[in-house]
């Protein structure tokens, strides 16, 4: 029996299927974002009993409805915001505190445990301009854990916590969390926003 | 002139193809707010998608214009008052797993020119319902210098 060829499929559409295909991926892409400034609200139960704290140790942010910062009853530029929350929480007032670089200025905060930073704005302030404080607080508090970190075990703060994330990671995760802890112990991060 | 040689062009579209197709996430919700986000920059990633919910706040975008140019809230597809948040996240709660349900963070879509009041609201409602872990939605950029 003759072995009949088998016709060749024509392939020249194919470029223009896939065109097709393409271009409809191509518009109903929407690259979602799912990264974000990550925060705990406080819980709605009161507390009958008033916790006492020492003014210094208060850190207080103003933001008013035309988007104006007032820090420690100062007017202040957002850009200036980190060093100032940073000099702050690092101050080390009552000397407890032997790592940290600040000024030991008796007159503000006594240890980065006791430093509150206090957040109040306005309803009329804009979404905008409340992420950049925020940012700029957060800011202050991984800058000031990085460096801790850098001295303590010669890695920073943020690539410790990409590493207990990765799964790919080849170290020991118990040991890391440990540390991760430790230094969130050292800096603990007290903002507390004013209704 | 010779003609160009055409036949490694079905190759470079199918390779763009299986980008699109990979990088590809369907969008849960229509959007009808405009939703420009704020940057920052020192962001977290969330780590599960399934854990997230979703609040979007801005205001109606231009084929919405009959609901006015105060920035709302919107649920799933629909704009929403503040007091249905509550019942909002009951229902997101009851499609989950219940061991998951203390993992289940909020995510606030808010469009950078809103105003604090909106969401101080919803923060409010968030804290009556005992959903606390929130996460504000950026982009990863530089907070200042834009405009």
């Amino acid at each position: 029996m003759a072995k009949r060829a088998a016709p060749e499929v024509n392939a020249g559409s194919m470029a223009d299927i896939a065109f097709l295909l393409l271009i409809f991926f191509l518009v109903t892409t929407t690259i979602e974002t799912d990264s974000g400034i990550n925060r705990k609200l406080p819980p709605m139960e009161e507390s009958d009993e008033d916790v006492i704290i020492k003014q210094k140790n208060i850190f207080t942010v103003l933001l008013n409805g035309k988007d104006q910062l007032l820090v420690e009853d100062n007017i202040m530029e957002p850009k200036d915001l980190r060093a100032a929350a940073k000099e702050f929480l690092d101050n080390g007032g009552d000397k407890s505190c032997d790592y940290c670089r600040g000024k030991k200025d008796p007159s503000s905060s006594d240890n980065p445990d006791k430093a509150i930073i206090s957040l109040k704005n306005e309803r009329e302030t804009s979404y905008k301009q409340y992420i950049a404080v925020q940012n700029e607080l957060v800011a202050a508090y991984n800058e000031l854990r990085d460096a801790r970190a850098q001295s303590l075990y010669g890695k920073s703060f943020t690539e410790m916590q990409a590493n207990y994330k990765d799964v790919n990671w080849p170290g020991n995760k118990e040991k890391l969390k440990e540390k991760i802890d430790k230094i969130k112990l050292d800096y603990p991060q007290k903002l507390s926003e004013v209704q | 002139m010779p003609a160009v040689n055409t036949a490694s062009l079905p190759d470079i579209v199918f390779m763009l193809l299986f980008f699109f197709m990979v990088a590809t996430v369907m969008r849960q919700n229509t959007l009808k707010i405009d939703n420009n986000l704020p940057f920052a920059d020192q962001v977290e990633k969330l780590d599960k998608k399934d854990l997230v919910m979703y609040i979007y706040a801005g205001k109606p975008s231009s084929n919405y214009k009959q609901y006015g140019t105060e920035a709302k809230i919107q649920l799933n597809d629909n704009f929403a008052d503040v007091n249905e948040i509550a019942s909002f996240i009951a229902a997101e709660r009851a499609s989950k797993r219940e061991e998951l349900i203390p993992f289940l963070t909020t995510a606030l879509k808010v469009d950078s020119d809103a105003n604090m009041g909106l969401i101080g609201d919803i923060k409010q409602e968030l804290r009556k319902v005992n959903a606390l872990k929130i996460n504000y939605t950026t982009k990863k950029g530089s907070v200042f210098g834009r405009d």
